[in-house]
């Protein structure tokens, strides 16, 4: 029976040699839900980059939209025999069209502030990990306080002192949310400093720009495309919310958020479509976008690879 | 620990001080609001007055040294709107939207931590993976969004409670409180509960994490073999222990219900300061702004120092000043 | 063996189901345990020491679970016993002090909280008389002024004093037995000299029995009466503390003993065991030291049993040291 040689250690499963790309790929694909969050996503993003060709019609061509149309319920027709399959809003636009006109704008102001944020909060984390002393200092405590504050709060304050406007918004998201990515990368970029490579690279007498460049930061890239996933979720429900206050969007950039808004007078009368459909494409955008970060964190984290 | 407590009191009045500033100047960049009271039949002279009588007119420095001394006496200014103080009319909103905000505290307490706690001590059951994906939802929808879907489902589609308003208020010691009549109970459940929704996510995450961790500890398991009923050790060991984070977060969230209090009020029109700073930004009611954001500040550096109090009454390593290991 | 057995392990396995698979954290552990004795339960980390500890607590949790066998304390049966059973005894006939007395002990509640819960947990007193017990309990174990130590908390005791105060626990309830897991591994030696001598004096004093959980074999030397060494979930020797650590037959139990420096034979070589425990989900058949044994050949393939070889003493070999190789046969 006993003919074989036993091990004499555990039992070592063989590992296959991926690439590391290959092996994100198969932990991300773990979870089916990610998987379809993921398919979601690309289908919300898809939907918003084509809006102008896959709309029904354009809702903010007034040759097109008619008020006598105005609240119709879904499935209805219009006198020109078109079906709005998600019904009309106040003025009569078609819904679905608005929504994804909707969707675009929305997209956008999340991603761009997103973006931007990221990269100050990059550049500012990195100064302070690698500067040190005082610097550090003054900085990550501007950090701490501002981290102390809801960034709803924060981007209120500056609306109310900057006024409407997509610019107007995308600045007040970007002041909400840099810290994030400051305190993010800092912490990362520390671990990475202390390593002895890049003392190692400085005795070389490589440059500053260069040791920053190329060996502390591709190794907080990770954690930065996972936090920016999560802030970019946080950015677009931030702007809905603003814009939904009525203290973001005008009326001329019609997001997500000011859609519901504009319907929020018609629920009451139980007209809920021209508030509740923009909300479940908000929704699904946000919720889509947390699954796929919350799945992204798991995959990246190489702690918890198994 | 006292010079502990003087840093940190010195620090607090800096971080007013900073802000002061931002809103003050900040406020200064929004449209000149001389306009709003200009009338067409108002000739120049009648805008010069307005504009003196509003205090406009002086350097913007000046404005700001008037505004420091003034609201060290408490005088944050007239409203613009309403010809009145701008911290009285700030003050006189504040019992409702701190009502809203215990309310939403108590939910959040109420309902997070034997859900939490459930999930924690049964992390494979389906109960607490349907919690767990709950608090994931609670987290990422957005709190204006889940409030809309609260008005349409109770107080539209199923009549059960109305959607805006305090309803019936009885006075204590001269404030205006919803919680004691049923009408006012009925009208706080659905802003609080929204306004509770992101807290509730937050202490489920905290007590459960707390908890599995606890467990896992050695102090557990000797209390196991004490042989302790299972009711003593999660009642006693595990809640004290997770208590203390749990407490500390949520007091330090105060503030930011306060904060959030701005989108429910907006949406169940609950006649708190939120909803009156909201209004205040669209008609460019200056003093009432700045009157609120000093009122916010002043409340997150005051509740920073009770959680720390709180803090070092429930954890004795903390009160002692010295720590364990 | 003259005085009363108080308790009877016979065959106790307990395995953990893992997704990996099934590790056999205890596999077939028998021994017994008389009133006033001290048994030292010696192996290296993952021989399974400590799962036997807390089997006898019934404090194995999921996906650990007591598969077989029997756990006789005095007249009751405690394997089979439901949660609730196993409560009741647990603290009041058998206790349990643990390694890190740093942990053990909640940090967030005082003393007398601790004390006070775990008489009440088991006897209907009043709070003030269960106090009172708590603190004749902690001047039992050397602990100067009970009185005003009763209303500190855990983090203003030393390491010492806090194992002290475990070890005034476990006793609160008199319990027929102590299982003590390597309760002085993580202490100064001059303290850990002090608790042994307390623990002795208790033993002796009052016919408490204990099981000493251990990996130090000069504590067990100066300690027990009786010695139980494991291997990878089972007893590999068993014996009176001298004459197994004077001439072990089994060859682990000499490879343990070689390896520990002793005044007597400054200058030689420590020996080593060569090689690694097995891990527990993939044991090899036969006997799980053959691997690492200088001894083992084709016999070894076959697992051994526990042989009474001399009085009062038993091992698992194929190949004893100490006796003629063909008194205990190759019969396999």
């Amino acid at each position: 029976m006993a003919s074989t040689e036993t091990p004499i250690a555990g039992i070592a499963a063989p590992r296959r040699a991926d690439t590391p790309f290959r092996r994100f790929l198969s932990d991300f694909t773990d979870s089916r839900l990610a998987v379809l969050a993921a398919i979601g996503l690309a289908i919300v993003i898809l939907a918003a980059l084509l809006a102008p060709w896959i709309s029904p019609q354009n809702p903010y061509d007034l040759a097109v939209v008619s008020v006598f149309d105005a609240r119709l319920p879904p499935g209805s027709q219009s006198m020109d025999g078109v079906t709005f399959w998600l019904g009309t809003d106040g003025s009569g636009r078609d819904l679905l069209s608005a929504i994804l006109y909707g969707l675009r704008i929305s997209l956008s102001v999340g991603v761009a502030s997103a973006a931007i944020a990221l990269t100050i909060g990059m550049i500012v984390g990195l100064v302070a990990a690698y500067a040190g002393g005082r610097t550090e200092g003054v900085i990550m405590r501007i950090v701490d306080i501002q981290l102390s504050l809801p960034a709803v709060l924060i981007a209120l304050i500056l609306l109310a002192i900057l006024g409407k406007g997509i610019d107007k918004i995308i600045i007040a998201l970007v002041i909400a949310q840099w810290a994030y990515y400051a305190r993010t990368v800092r912490a990362s970029a520390l671990v990475e400093r202390r390593r002895e490579y890049v003392e190692a690279a400085a005795c070389l007498g490589l440059s500053h720009a260069r040791i920053v460049f190329r060996h502390i930061l591709p190794n907080c890239i990770a954690p930065l495309i996972v936090v920016g996933t999560v802030q970019t979720a946080h950015a677009i429900a931030l702007e809905a919310t603003l814009s939904f206050l009525g203290v973001g969007l005008p009326q001329t950039e019609p997001s997500l958020g000011l859609l519901i808004a504009n319907g929020f007078d018609y629920m009451l009368s139980g007209k809920y479509w021209i508030s509740v459909f923009p909300g479940v494409a908000l929704l699904i955008t946000i919720v889509t976008i947390n699954i796929v970060g919350d799945q992204l964190r798991d995959a990246l984290n190489p702690r918890l690879q198994k | 620990m006292s010079v502990f407590i003087l840093r940190r009191l010195l620090q607090s009045v800096l971080v007013i001080v900073a802000m002061a500033m931002i809103v003050f100047f900040g406020v200064h960049l929004v449209g000149d609001p001389v306009y709003m009271f200009i009338t067409p039949d108002m000739d120049q002279q009648d805008i010069e007055n307005v504009t003196r009588a509003l205090g406009l007119d002086r350097p913007i420095w000046e404005q700001f040294w008037l505004f420091i001394v003034n609201a060290l006496s408490g005088n944050l200014g007239q409203s613009f709107i309403f010809g009145e103080p701008a911290l009285g009319l700030i003050i006189q909103r504040m019992p409702a939207t701190l009502e809203l905000a215990f309310a939403a505290l108590l939910m959040a307490i109420v309902i997070g931590i034997p859900l939490g706690l459930y999930a924690g001590l049964y992390p494979d059951s389906v109960g607490a993976k349907t919690i767990m994906a709950g608090s994931i939802l609670g987290f990422s929808l957005p709190t204006f969004w889940v409030g809309i879907m609260m008005i349409m489902v109770f107080a539209v589609m199923l009549g059960w409670l109305p959607s805006t308003g305090r309803g019936s208020t009885v006075d204590v010691f001269g404030i205006r409180v919803s919680f004691l009549t049923l009408d006012g109970l009925r009208h706080l459940a659905l802003p609080a509960l929204n306004l509770a929704l992101l807290k509730i996510s937050l202490v489920i995450r905290l007590t459960r994490a707390g908890a599995r961790e606890a467990m896992l500890q050695d102090y557990i398991k000797f209390a196991r073999a004490k042989g302790l009923s299972r009711s003593r050790i999660v009642g006693v060991h595990l809640m004290k222990n997770i208590l203390i984070p749990v407490v500390t977060v949520l007091g330090l969230e105060f503030g930011s219900l306060i904060a959030f209090s701005v989108v429910t009020e907006t949406i169940f029109a609950w006649p708190g300061m939120g909803k009156l700073l909201i209004e205040s930004i669209q008609q460019l009611d200056r003093p009432i702004i700045v009157a609120y954001l000093m009122m916010i500040v002043f409340l997150f550096v005051v509740i920073n120092l009770v959680v720390d109090i709180l803090y070092s009454i429930l954890d004795p390593r903390v009160r002692l000043g010295d720590r364990g290991q | 063996m003259s005085r009363e057995t108080i308790l009877e392990v016979r065959d106790l396995r307990t395995h953990f189901f893992t997704k990996a698979g099934v590790a056999r954290a205890v596999d077939g552990v028998s021994f017994s345990l008389a009133r006033g004795e001290v048994l030292g339960l010696v192996g290296e980390s993952g021989s399974g020491k400590t799962v036997t500890g807390f089997s006898l607590m019934g404090l194995v949790d999921p996906p650990g679970r007591l598969v077989s066998g029997s756990i006789r304390l005095g007249n009751e049966e405690l394997a089979g016993l439901l949660e609730e059973g196993w409560r009741r005894l647990r603290g009041r006939r058998i206790a349990m002090i643990f390694q890190d007395p740093m942990m053990t002990l909640n940090p967030v509640l005082r003393i007398d909280t601790q004390m006070i819960e775990a008489i009440r947990a088991h006897v209907d007193i009043s709070r003030s008389a269960a106090r009172e017990r708590a603190r004749e309990a902690l001047a039992r174990v050397g602990i100067p002024s009970p009185d005003e130590r009763l209303s500190a908390y855990p983090h203003q005791f030393s390491g010492g004093m806090r194992q002290r105060v475990a070890i005034a626990i476990a006793l609160l309830n008199e319990p027929d037995v102590i299982v003590a897991d390597e309760p002085t591994t993580a202490l100064d030696v001059t303290i850990q000299a002090q608790i042994l001598y307390e623990v002795q004096k208790l033993c002796a004093e009052t016919g408490l029995a204990m099981i000493w959980i251990t990996h130090d074999l000069a504590v067990v030397g100066g300690l027990a009466d009786r010695v139980a060494v494991m291997y990878a979930g089972r007893i590999v020797e068993q014996g009176p503390v001298d004459a197994v650590l004077d001439a072990p037959y089994h060859p682990y139990t000499h490879g343990l003993i070689g390896s520990v420096p002793s005044q007597n034979r400054r200058g030689t070589r420590l020996t080593q065991i060569p090689g690694m425990a097995p891990s527990l989900l993939a044991l090899p058949e036969g006997c799980s030291f053959a691997a690492r044994c200088p001894r083992a050949d084709a016999a070894c393939k076959v697992l051994p049993d526990l042989l009474e070889l001399s009085a009062g003493r038993t091992a698992r070999c194929h190949h004893p040291h100490g006796l003629v190789e063909t008194t205990v046969g190759e019969d396999a």
